[in-house]
């Protein structure tokens, strides 16, 4: 009960600042089970995947975000565990206690779909896309008739940047691209160029205001 | 007649007119089938009746109905506006203030009517204010560029904006109890030119007058649209404080300025490489691409209206 409140509230906020709307420009919002892999600039980033998402298809998609993050302390634990149903991972390599690709694949294997960041991190940088790690070619082999659609979601990173509090009103877009499959014997690095690509295929072109 | 009677002929009145268009929008698409033309002409049909359903509810609550409904359509218009400039994280300040502490601040200075200080707070106190937030941030990259984009889009959307409300303020002997109707006369004359000037370019539209801003702006539909709804100004005197010929007058004023204001917010837009503000009306596209004229008219109708009408 209150984290169905707590969800709506989130999602009511997020249009009232975001304005946000949706374009599937390369596939239909259908209940097909899909990884959504997305751009990553501000912790605002799943909840404006999931807000645009048709409410059937939000019931089932979880977010993949990092434990280290989203366990510390009790509201971002409601949040990321009640709220969002998150699959969370433990992203530091050393003393994990559990394989990431084991966890994803499981939440997988339950029937959901999945929000995915491959780029690892929030990217800060200047550049538009960080290189993809590559826990997303591990599960593209894994469950290979998961579709993977590219999501492009723009302009968040201006409405809360990096160490800002509170968020400014900025209209947000999120484009869904085509849904994409690992090629048979498709190289680590071909694959995940691929995907790169076709994720930087859907930010709108833009003037240089740097 | 009263001032409610007024107000519910008018209301009539365009829901009739809104019936027509309805009416020869299914004809249109029953008889040459589905073309973007028609659609777009039908969603902007569709988008009239739930915007002209907003204002008469706003009308319905009275003040604090029109103020609270033009203090949204600011929000959304400044947010419009500033997605298209040139923040950086040094604006973060500038712009938090504009949204949540200026936006608010002009809004209630209209609801307690101090007008020596709505007229000048954004055009003194924001603009002096603002650019201070932003220095101290440190970021001189553009500096000039982004602290004058930030005043621009306050000066469009809230302030200019406001002045519609702002018309709730105006003191006019005879006049008492009236001005929601002074109101209804700047929206109808203003978006009446719109509409009139769209159709009457649809209809015979063939020179352009600004091909480099507007690529559907024609001398025909400027021409036919202005002079048709100065026309319409004048025959609605009677729910003014004006004769009819001041009435048609504020009318061609008002129409002229929310022409050139169409062509403003189009440059603007041409330079950013976009068609519309936004999405947020169907066929219409953002706050911004419906209210342009409308800001650009009233901050001119209501100095008029004041220096030679209100006490």
């Amino acid at each position: 009960m209150l984290d169905r409140l707590a969800g709506t509230a989130v999602m009511a906020f997020a249009r009232l600042i975001t304005g946000v709307r949706a374009e599937w420009r390369g596939a239909p919002p259908q209940p097909t089970q899909r990884i959504y892999y997305a751009n990553h600039a501000s912790h605002g980033d799943f909840v404006l995947i999931w807000t645009v998402l048709p409410p059937a298809l939000r019931s089932l998609t979880r977010p993949v975000a990092g434990a280290d993050y989203w366990s510390k302390g009790a509201i971002r634990r409601f949040i990321g565990t009640s709220v969002f149903n998150a699959v969370l991972i433990e992203r530091e390599r050393e003393n994990r206690r559990q394989d990431p690709i084991a966890v994803m694949t499981a939440a997988l294997d339950a029937g959901a779909s999945l929000i995915l960041f491959p780029e690892g991190t929030r990217n800060t940088s200047e550049a538009p896309l960080l290189p993809f790690k590559g826990g997303l070619y591990q599960l593209a082999g894994a469950r290979p008739r998961v579709e993977l659609v590219p999501v492009w979601i723009d302009n968040i990173s201006r409405v809360m940047p990096k160490g800002e509090l509170l968020p400014i009103p900025l209209l947000c877009s999120v484009t869904f691209g085509a849904p994409l499959h690992l090629a048979e014997g498709e190289p680590r690095d071909t694959f995940l160029a691929r995907a790169r690509a076709a994720l930087l295929a859907l930010a709108p072109a833009r003037e240089e205001t740097a | 007649m009263t001032a409610q009677q007024q107000t519910l002929l008018l209301f009539g009145g365009v829901a009739a007119v809104l019936v027509l268009a309805s009416a020869v929008g299914f004809l249109l698409q029953r008889r040459s089938g589905p073309s973007p033309v028609i659609e777009n002409l039908n969603a902007r049909i569709k988008a009239w009746w739930v915007m002209v359903a907003l204002i008469a509810a706003a009308f319905v609550a009275g003040k604090p109905g029109v103020i609270g409904l033009f203090a949204i359509a600011s929000f959304a218009a400044l947010r419009e506006f500033v997605t298209l400039t040139h923040t950086r994280r040094g604006d973060h300040w500038a712009l938090l203030a504009s949204f949540f502490l200026v936006l608010p601040a002009q809004y209630w200075l209209i609801w307690i009517e101090w007008y020596g200080l709505y007229a000048i707070f954004i055009p003194v106190y924001a603009f002096l204010l603002l650019p201070i937030a932003a220095a101290l941030r440190g970021d001189t990259t553009r500096f000039l560029e982004r602290v004058a984009e930030v005043q621009w889009g306050l000066m469009i959307a809230v302030f200019c904006a406001s002045h519609v409300p702002a018309l709730l303020t105006l003191d006019i002997t005879g006049y008492e109890g009236r001005n929601l109707l002074l109101i209804a006369f700047l929206v109808l004359v203003v978006q009446g030119s719109d509409v009139l000037q769209y159709v009457w370019g649809k209809l015979f539209g063939r020179r352009k007058v600004a091909p480099a801003l507007s690529p559907s702006k024609t001398w025909e539909g400027l021409v036919g649209g202005v002079a048709s709804a100065s026309l319409i100004g004048a025959a609605l005197w009677w729910i003014t404080p004006f004769s009819p010929a001041q009435a048609g007058a504020m009318a061609f004023v008002i129409c002229l300025m929310g022409f050139f204001g169409g062509l403003v917010m189009s440059a603007i837009k041409r330079d950013r490489g976009v068609k519309d503000w936004g999405r947020m009306i169907e066929g219409h596209g953002g706050m911004l691409d419906r209210l342009d004229s409308v800001i650009f008219a009233a901050p001119v109708f209501f100095h008029l209206t004041r220096y030679w009408f209100a006490n």
